[in-house]
């Protein structure tokens, strides 16, 4: 809840153009989901694929049993073990990019071959990986994320394999900034993972500790300073009318929302809204399903608005209130996600349209008609935003279509 | 194990800084062997605003033991029975079926009750504020890898850098002082070369700034680091004596 777009989205609705929202990352290796009573899923390190095996069993039959189970997965012979990375990709094997892994465990858990409980998981196996440098050196690499991991689903991972399955993660999309990291409100910067600009379509490991160190260290403190260098500092009070006006719109937001008094706890609309992106505009998307999930989205908004329950006030510290008006910009922020998911009718990084794939079934792009940035601006109420490009265009580096194999 | 359990959780409640407190007992039913501590205050908490009750207030963010804001005191315990392991980690399979939990937060003068279980820790801010930084010149690329750090000491500071300032060795603390936590900062600080500068006057202005926070005086009882969810070590406490002393020592002033 802390750190989920809220204050980037209030300025987009300020005048801030965001770029790129389409564009989510689903992380390959995070623990299962283990019911509906779960907050979060807790990502495990992606340094684990360097070291361990992903594979499912090879038949539906075999994976059935696991799930009940009837049999372990040590039991399973090599034979009967799918290393489906290493099959379908040789030359990349486990280590391929987090979209290309996340979209396999998905393939081969919807043709059920699924792990755990819920047939959703694959296996992270470090077996091999154990045999071949001894327990201690896997140990002092992964020694903590074998305990956390240990300490959440109370199996051990040196005696049984980890299991994994794809959860969203990060976004590349944020607020659009120029070469300076400023946004396109005069005064406003944005650095690090807030804004697009690093990641373009897709995002590797360490990527939100690179982008705030390059923005942060390297990039603000020549460029913030200039602007500063060019201000009046002049006196600003809270009795000029801009700020008033700015003033009696929160408050007129919070007032509606605690005076709803409505029937359906804040949670309920968040956990709502959120099934519906998974599964239309999370790791694989298609014109109907987006088309879908806009008119749902816009229904559960307008329902939200109408029954959502706030308890207390506005004048104490008040968490219900405070998770309500972020769901309310959640709501906001989907729609406009899947607007941009449904105009980029390509598959590019963390975006892929089941309308553009190659034979094999692996992500197409076209380059042709979809080179450019996507920044969307607000217009205010319920009409729909603008899109503004910003073209790409690759001097030294020529466009290829990516291939692991 | 059987998959879901009952408790009786007795929690306290608090309306604001100015209100008395109290402790309230809740019963809560089907909660998953599987679940978070947090999840299972989650899942009470949507009980309570269904019946049109004030949720119990509590702080968390990351909830995977790394950010530092969740501080709930769980059976006496800071952080709940397991070891190094935060309240977000704490999973109810710890907990038998039936059993009667008892939650509260942090208590110390320096943190004040905002409301029922969230406490103001800014007072570690302020300490922080005091000296528990380093100033460099950002913009050009540092030329980092040139000065030679021998292992054992990059290690330390980072074992020191583990600390997530969460406050849970000044719950445990029976007199409510903050030494693990200050020891920490100055460890990872004053040991490593970028840390130099400012060396002689860290660990000074932060203690200065604890002792106007009203935290209170290391007796050696080290329930602090036995509680620590990081396993910060207290021979922090140690280094951070000896650097407060070699700085008097070695001072400018007269």
């Amino acid at each position: 809840m802390g750190s989920n777009a809220t204050a980037i989205w209030r300025a987009h609705k300020r005048g801030a153009l965001f770029a790129n929202p389409c564009f989510t990352q689903i992380h390959p290796t995070c623990i299962p989901v283990h019911g509906d009573q779960q907050s979060k899923l807790t990502l495990m390190s992606e340094s684990l694929r360097n070291d361990g095996r992903v594979w499912v069993p090879k038949t539906k039959e075999l994976a059935g049993k696991i799930r009940k189970g009837e049999i372990k997965a040590n039991d399973l012979r090599e034979e009967e073990r799918d290393y489906y990375l290493e099959r379908i990709y040789p030359s990349f094997g486990n280590l391929v990019p987090r979209d290309v892994a996340s979209r396999n465990a998905k393939h081969v858990c919807d043709e059920g071959r699924g792990v755990g409980e819920t047939g959703l998981a694959v296996f992270l196996d470090f077996r091999d990986a154990i045999q071949r440098d001894g327990e201690d050196t896997i140990r002092s690499r992964y020694g903590n994320l074998f305990q956390m991991y240990e300490k959440i689903t109370a199996d051990n991972p040196y005696k049984v394999p980890m299991m994994i399955y794809p959860a969203i993660h990060y976004t590349m999309g944020g607020l659009w900034v120029d070469y300076n990291l400023m946004t396109t409100i005069p005064g406003l910067y944005a650095a690090g993972e807030a804004n697009f600009s690093d990641h373009g379509s897709n995002r590797l490991g360490a990527s939100a500790l690179m982008q705030g160190l390059a923005d942060g260290y390297f990039v603000l403190p020549y460029t913030i300073g200039d602007y500063l260098a060019h201000l009046g500092f002049e006196n600003v009070t809270n009795e000029l009318p801009e700020f008033k006006l700015a003033e009696s719109e929160v408050r007129e937001r919070i007032s509606k929302l605690i005076n709803t008094k409505g029937d359906r706890t804040v949670d309920e609309f968040h956990k709502a809204l959120g099934k519906i992106l998974w599964e239309y505009c999370g790791m694989s998307r298609n014109e109907e399903g987006l088309k879908k999930a806009k008119q749902e989205i816009r229904d559960l908004r307008e329902e939200y608005w109408r029954r959502v329950k706030v308890i207390g006030t506005n004048e104490e510290l008040n968490m219900t209130l405070e998770k309500a008006l972020r769901v309310a910009d959640f709501f906001e922020l989907g729609e406009l996600m899947v607007d941009d998911a449904l105009y980029r009718r390509e598959s590019c990084g963390g975006h892929f349209r089941e309308e553009s794939q190659t034979p094999e079934g692996e992500a197409k792009r076209d380059d042709e008609n979809f080179s450019y940035v996507s920044a969307w601006e607000y217009q205010g109420g319920d009409s729909a935003e603008v899109l503004n490009k910003e073209s790409l265009v690759f001097e030294n580096v020529k466009l290829t279509q990516r291939s692991y194999k | 194990m059987e998959k879901e359990r009952a408790y009786k959780l007795r929690i306290w409640r608090q309306k604001d800084s100015h209100s008395k407190g109290k402790f309230v007992t809740y019963t809560i039913n089907k909660i998953s062997t599987g679940s978070s501590f947090l999840e299972m205050l989650d899942i009470l908490n949507e009980d309570l605003l269904k019946k049109g009750e004030d949720p119990i207030h509590f702080d968390h963010d990351c909830r995977e033991g790394i950010c530092g804001a969740c501080s709930l005191y769980i059976n006496g315990r800071a952080h709940g029975p397991e070891k190094e392991t935060t309240a977000c980690q704490l999973h109810m399979r710890h907990f038998k079926d039936g059993a009667t939990i008892t939650v509260e937060p942090w208590r110390a003068r320096p943190f004040p009750i905002i409301k029922d279980l969230v406490v103001d820790r800014s007072a570690f801010d302020r300490i922080l504020q005091a000296g528990g930084f380093i100033s460099v010149n950002t913009g050009g690329t540092p030329d980092a890898n040139e000065i030679p750090i021998p292992k054992y000491i990059a290690e330390k500071a980072f074992d020191a850098a583990a600390c997530i300032g969460c406050g849970a060795c000044v719950a445990a603390c029976k007199n409510a002082s903050a030494m693990l936590f200050v020891g920490a900062k100055i460890t990872q600080l004053s040991l490593l070369p970028q840390g130099q500068v400012e060396r002689r006057e860290r660990a000074a202005k932060m203690l200065e700034q604890m002792d106007k926070e009203g935290f209170g005086s290391c007796t050696n009882t080290g329930a602090c680091s036995a509680e620590c969810p990081k396993g910060i070590d207290l021979a922090v406490i140690a280094t951070l004596n000896r650097e407060y002393l070699t700085a008097k020592f070695k001072s400018e002033e007269v």
